[in-house]
């Protein structure tokens, strides 16, 4: 299969699109990635001709529309090669799928003086419910520190697993930092304790092979959104026993088995966690940016995002008095920096003007801004799509940005 | 000079410039005017919330009209935050919670008025038209 890059382009509508009369430079990817024509016509068509609500119709469109539902899980599942397609439930995104397993497993499991690992690099989605939890536990939270470069020491890392120590939850890649963290050695340590690991895989997602069965994890967390599909939709992983042994996070319609007005027996995973009208749209569109990805090569695309961070990183060096954030050795398409002591906000608000969408600012991650003491940084995140080109003209930017407040 | 002419002045001052990168120069040179805040209320008390950069905002009575100082640790916010102090510093607390700032539409930086920008040009009005409300409060009850 070749990589081609001119009808990758073609396939995403927006990069079509000029700002201030110029084409748009879509580089903030991170935060969320544009979309496929496809996906954006499968939503089309679902409203179009298939619109029911799934699970509880004997109509057919009903029907059909749960085979739709079920069949898009079971290509999601095969996708990240989760063991069983059961144990992949439909959430509103990372965020919730983190605050599903904080409240449902981690107030079960959580006792007075136990310890909840967290990194120093989390995006604030996968810190605050664990703080939260451990407030209201009296439970400690426990921050594993990481180099200056942005990797995390195993063995200090190791040290840190104690037997108080009763969840950790990991980023797969950092949002700011763009480390790719050794989650499957450090799920391996954890497992070791009968640990269970929670992974962020927020920046993960279509940018890099994610494999459930070879990760090992416990629960894995993600975005369809950060992956070509629509806002909106995401994912838990959950190993079986956990699933189990957890309570429904929120309770009401389909997920319950029996009902009189005075008990409730629960359905059977997942459906016991995913109470209401679920978001059918999103969660074909996001089954639609999927197929895409496999069809143009995970493996094209993780290469060609890293050709670009390696073209990206060079570039921005050449620049005098840039510096980059976040050098580990393993690093996904995420490029935060600062120009002089030029404030992130005038860097972006002039970058913005060339048409090019970069992030400003903390990035949800106030923790590792206060590591390097700043307030910020500009963070340039690459996908599939985007081009040496474009690099080239956000260098163009920061050279202005340089001669305006320089 | 009444308010109204001194947004007239601005909106003639921007009225020079035809692109983005002139006006952008124009306001850094602007935020380098701003009548600075003290030093000892570079506090969270004096910060505005909602501002990606950081922003300290002082006001204080004298003479019936009201006189702000600022400072930002963004250029560009600095910029626009002196922008609004020469139209509302000076004025009296009645004709700063009436003010109309559609000025801000007409010399270009119409983007800026958004509620989620985050450079909180919203915010910074909302607390100045604040601090008028205060004054007033105050002398009603003297």
């Amino acid at each position: 299969m070749t990589f081609d890059i001119n009808k990758i382009r073609s396939d995403f509508p927006i990069l079509q699109r000029k700002i201030y009369d110029k084409p748009l430079i879509y580089l903030d990817n991170a935060a969320t990635t544009q979309k496929p024509q496809i996906v954006i016509d499968r939503i089309t068509d679902y409203y179009t001709y298939e619109n029911a609500n799934i699970h509880r119709g004997v109509h057919y469109l009903s029907q059909i529309d749960t085979t739709a539902f079920e069949n898009a899980r079971e290509y999601i599942a095969r996708f990240i090669n989760a063991p069983k397609k059961e144990e992949v439930i439909f959430t509103k995104g990372t965020t919730e799928s983190i605050n599903l397993v904080a409240a449902s497993f981690g107030r079960k499991i959580l006792n007075k003086d136990d310890e909840v690992l967290v990194t120093a690099m989390e995006h604030h989605s996968n810190l605050v419910p664990w703080q939260m939890l451990c407030y209201e536990k009296e439970a400690r939270l426990k921050v594993i520190p990481y180099s200056d470069k942005g990797e995390i020491n195993l063995s200090t890392y190791q040290m840190m697993l104690g037997d108080k120590t009763k969840i950790v939850a990991l980023p797969h890649i950092s949002n700011t930092l763009g480390s790719i963290n050794p989650v499957k050695e450090m799920i391996r340590m954890a497992h070791e304790k009968n640990i269970p690991v929670l992974i962020d895989g927020a920046q993960a997602l279509s940018h890099l092979k994610v494999d459930i069965a070879d990760l090992d994890c416990d629960f894995y967390c993600c975005s369809g959104h950060k992956a070509y599909g629509p806002m909106g939709v995401g994912i838990l992983y959950g190993k079986t026993e956990h699933l189990n042994f957890m309570d429904p996070y929120q309770t009401g319609g389909e997920m319950v088995e029996h009902v009189t007005l005075y008990e409730t027996s629960f359905n059977e995973i997942p459906f016991k966690f995913e109470a209401g009208t679920p978001n059918v749209e999103a969660v074909l569109g996001m089954e639609a940016a999927l197929h895409y990805v496999e069809e143009t090569g995970l493996d094209e695309i993780t290469a060609h995002e890293k050709n670009l961070l390696v073209y990206g990183t060079k570039k921005l060096q050449q620049i005098k008095g840039v510096q980059i954030y976040g050098k580990a050795a393993e690093k996904a398409g995420i490029l935060s920096f600062l120009i002089d002591d030029i404030h992130s906000f005038d860097a972006g608000t002039i970058i913005d003007k060339f048409g090019i969408a970069i992030r400003t600012g903390h990035h949800c991650a106030q923790p590792v801004m206060n590591k390097f003491g700043i307030p910020g940084t500009v963070r340039a995140s690459f996908a599939m799509y985007n081009t040496r080109e474009e690099i080239d003209k956000l260098v163009e930017a920061i050279l202005q940005v340089k001669k305006m407040f320089g | 000079m009444s308010m109204e002419e001194i947004q007239e002045q601005i909106i003639t001052e921007f009225s020079y410039f035809d692109d983005w990168l002139d006006r952008y120069n124009h306001l850094i040179e602007m935020g380098k005017s701003v009548p600075l805040i003290n030093e000892k209320y570079k506090t969270k008390n004096y910060l505005i919330g909602g501002c990606q950069s950081r922003v300290w905002l002082h006001a204080a009575m004298k003479d019936g009209v009201i006189i702000f100082s600022a400072d930002s640790d963004a250029v560009i916010t600095k910029g626009i935050v002196n922008l609004l102090i020469r139209v509302f510093s000076g004025q009296t607390p009645d004709t700063i919670i009436d003010a109309d700032i559609s000025f801000i539409d007409e010399i270009g930086l119409k983007e800026h008025l958004s509620p989620t920008r985050s450079n909180g040009l919203m915010s910074m009005i909302k607390q100045m038209k604040l601090y008028a409300l205060a004054f007033k409060t105050k002398s009603a009850n003297q």
